[in-house]
C-alpha cells in the first residue's frame, strides 16, 4: 500500500486561506487504510482548519467528500460536479491521487494535504514500514525475499558495505536492521548462499522517467 | 604491467608495500595538501588521497591526487559510489588516468547522514563491487559499462577495501572473493586493532587461494588517545578495538598517550609482516601525517625498495 502522512496544519492552513470555498476531498483507498486521507481524517482536519481560521477571523467555508478512490475515473461521478462551487480542492490521496484530480479540474486549483512517503507494509496498527522503491526489476527472488533497494541505505546489489554494526546493524542507525545481513541470514537458513556468491553486475534503473503500463490483455485496446 | 603504477611494480616485484594517506582539505588550501605531502614523500609506495570522507566536502580526490603528484607523491586515488553515477564516474576515471593517475581504490562509501550534508540525495547508482568490475572492463576489455568502445582505455591498479570486523563475520571472506573475481589487484583492510579476528580472516583467504590472487595490504591507524580509542570503538561501526589496547593507550602515564599509541601500532605492523598472504601495510594516520617517517622507521618499512 502507499504510505502517506499529514502535512503540518501550518502548511494547510498556508495553501488554502486565501479562498472563500473550500472543498476537502478524502480517499477511501491506501490513504484511508494508513489511516491519513480516509473520511475520519477529512472530518479531523476540517474541524482542526475551522477552529484555525475562525481564531485568525478567516471567513472560509470548508465542506468534506470523500470518494473510493481518487486515482480511478469511475468513482468521480458526483465529485467532479460538486467540485464545480468551490473555488479551490484540497485532496487526501496520495500524491498520485492528487494529480489525477487536479486533472480532472484543471482551472482550479488542488492543494495536497498529505506528503506522499513510500511504498510499504503494516508492522503493527498505525505503524507501517516502506519496504519498496518500485525500482522496476525486482530482485527479491534472489535475495530471500528481502529488498536491497529499499532497505540498504546505499541500496547496494552486492552488499554488505563494511559499514555493518553489532549485531547486524546498519551504519545510519542503531534501530535499523542491515538489509544484507538479513539477506545473508534468511539465504543461509534456506541453504541458498550462493544465490549472492556470484556478483550482481549494474542494474538497468527503469524508474527514471516516467512509467506507464498496459497489461498484455488490454494491448490491443490501446493500439494506435 | 597492468597499469605501471609504482605500487604494482613494488608488489609484482614481492617486495611489501607501504601505503599512507592524505585528506585533501575543506577548501582550495593547496599548501594544506604540499605539507602534507612532504611528510610522505619518499616514505610510501603510493598515498590514498580519500573522496569526501565521512561524506564532508572537501577538495575533488582526483584534484588533490593531481596536487599530489606534483609532489613528488603516487596517489591511490579513492572514488566512493555515494556522489557520482556511472557516466561521472567513468568520465572522471579517463580524466584521472589521462593526468597520470595508475591507482584507484573503488568503495562504497560512508552515508551521506554522517557527513555535512546529511539530506543530500545519494547517488548510488552502482555498488562498489560493480565499480571495480567496470574499471576492469574499460582497462582490460577498452569497454564503457554499456559495452561502447574507449578511445584509450584507462591504466588503472585497481584497488578495493575489504573489513574483516563488520558482522556478518563468516561473509566476509566471500566479499572479498567477490572483488577479486570483479576485478581486484589489491585490497586495502579496514583497521586492524583486533589481531585474532584478523589472522582468522587472513587464514580463510589463504585456504581459499585468495591471496594467490590479490595483494592484501594490511590496515593500520595509530591511537592518539584513550579518548580516541573509546570513540572508535564505540562511534565507528566495523571497527573493533580490543579492550586491552583501549587501556594500554587510556592508561598511558600523563602526556605519553600518542607515544604509547605509536608503539603499539609498530607492534602491530611487526605482527601483520609476518602472517601468511599480507603483501604491505596501509597507515592511515588520519591528521597524523607528521608521524608517519617516525613510524616508518621504527617499523623498519623505509628505505623503499627501488623498483
Ligand atoms: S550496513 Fe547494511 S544496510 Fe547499511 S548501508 Fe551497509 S550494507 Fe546497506
Amino acid at each position: 500500500m502507499i504510505v502517506a502522512e499529514r502535512k503540518p496544519i501550518d502548511e494547510i492552513k498556508e495553501m488554502v486561506k486565501s479562498f472563500k470555498r473550500v472543498l476537502n476531498v478524502g480517499c477511501g483507498g491506501c490513504t484511508s487504510i494508513c489511516h491519513s486521507g480516509g473520511q475520519k481524517e477529512v472530518d479531523l482536519l476540517n474541524e482542526e482548519l475551522n477552529k484555525a481560521f475562525e481564531l485568525d477571523h478567516i471567513p472560509l467555508q470548508i465542506d468534506s467528500f470523500t470518494i473510493e478512490r481518487q486515482c480511478n475515473a469511475d468513482f468521480y461521478l458526483l465529485l467532479d460536479e460538486k467540485m464545480q462551487s468551490y473555488d479551490a480542492v484540497l485532496s487526501m490521496a496520495c500524491g498520485a491521487g492528487v494529480q489525477f484530480l487536479s486533472d480532472r479540474i484543471p482551472e482550479k486549483p488542488v492543494f495536497p494535504a498529505l506528503n506522499t512517503i513510500f511504498v510499504g507494509v503494516d508492522r503493527d496498527l498505525g505503524w507501517f514500514e516502506e519496504n519498496c522503491r518500485s525500482c522496476g526489476e525486482c530482485v527479491l527472488g534472489k535475495t530471500g525475499g528481502i529488498c536491497p533497494v529499499t532497505r540498504c541505505a546505499k541500496s547496494l546489489f552486492n552488499g554488505p558495505c563494511g559499514g555493518t554494526a553489532h549485531e547486524g546493524k546498519c551504519e545510519v542507525s542503531k534501530d535499523t536492521p542491515c538489509a544484507w545481513y538479513e539477506i545473508h541470514k534468511r539465504l543461509k537458513q534456506q541453504n541458498r548462499l550462493e544465490n549472492i556468491l556470484l556478483i550482481t553486475p549494474a542494474r538497468e534503473w527503469r524508474n527514471q522517467t516516467r512509467g506507464t503500463l498496459v497489461q498484455e490483455a488490454y494491448k490491443e485496446r490501446y493500439a494506435k | 604491467m597492468k597499469s605501471g603504477s609504482r605500487l604494482e611494480r613494488v608488489l609484482e616485484a614481492g617486495h611489501f608495500a607501504f601505503t599512507g594517506e592524505l585528506g585533501p582539505p575543506q577548501g582550495a588550501n593547496v599548501e594544506a595538501i604540499r605539507k602534507k605531502a612532504s611528510h610522505l614523500k619518499g616514505i610510501t609506495d603510493a598515498v590514498n588521497i580519500t573522496d569526501n570522507q565521512t561524506a564532508v566536502v572537501r577538495m575533488a580526490s582526483w584534484a588533490a591526487a593531481l596536487v599530489a603528484i606534483q609532489e613528488g607523491l603516487e596517489p591511490n586515488y579513492q572514488m566512493v559510489c555515494r556522489d557520482r553515477n556511472r557516466i561521472a564516474m567513468q568520465s572522471d576515471i579517463l580524466g584521472a588516468s589521462a593526468h597520470g593517475i595508475r591507482n584507484m581504490l573503488c568503495l562504497s562509501g560512508d552515508h551521506q547522514q554522517f557527513g555535512n550534508h546529511p539530506s543530500t540525495k545519494g547517488v548510488f547508482d552502482i555498488d562498489s563491487i560493480q565499480l571495480i568490475h567496470m574499471v576492469k572492463g574499460m582497462r582490460d576489455d577498452k569497454k564503457f559499462l554499456n559495452g561502447d568502445e574507449i578511445d584509450g582505455s584507462p591504466q588503472i591498479f585497481i584497488g578495493a577495501a575489504a573489513n574483516p570486523f563488520a558482522e556478518p563475520f563468516e561473509w566476509r571472506v566471500h566479499r572479498l572473493a567477490k572483488k577479486i573475481s570483479a576485478g581486484a589487484d589489491f585490497i586495502q583492510t579496514q583497521c586492524i586493532y583486533d589481531m585474532k579476528l584478523f589472522r582468522e580472516w587472513m587464514k580463510q583467504a589463504n585456504d581459499m587461494g585468495l591471496t594467490e590472487k590479490v595483494h592484501i595490504l594490511a590496515g593500520v591507524t595509530p591511537l592518539k588517545s584513550g579518548g580516541m580509542a573509546r570513540y572508535m570503538a564505540t562511534n565507528v561501526s566495523g571497527i573493533i578495538i580490543p579492550q586491552e589496547i583501549i587501556d594500554r593507550v587510556a592508561n598511558a602515564p600523563k602526556g605519553k598517550a600518542a607515544e604509547e599509541g605509536i608503539k603499539i601500532c609498530v607492534e602491530q605492523i611487526e605482527e601483520l609482516k609476518e602472517i601468511k598472504g599480507v603483501h604491505g601495510i596501509h597507515l592511515m594516520a588520519i591528521e597524523w601525517e607528521h608521524r608517519v617517517p617516525e613510524i616508518a622507521e621504527r617499523a623498519k618499512l623505509i628505505p623503499r625498495p627501488q623498483v
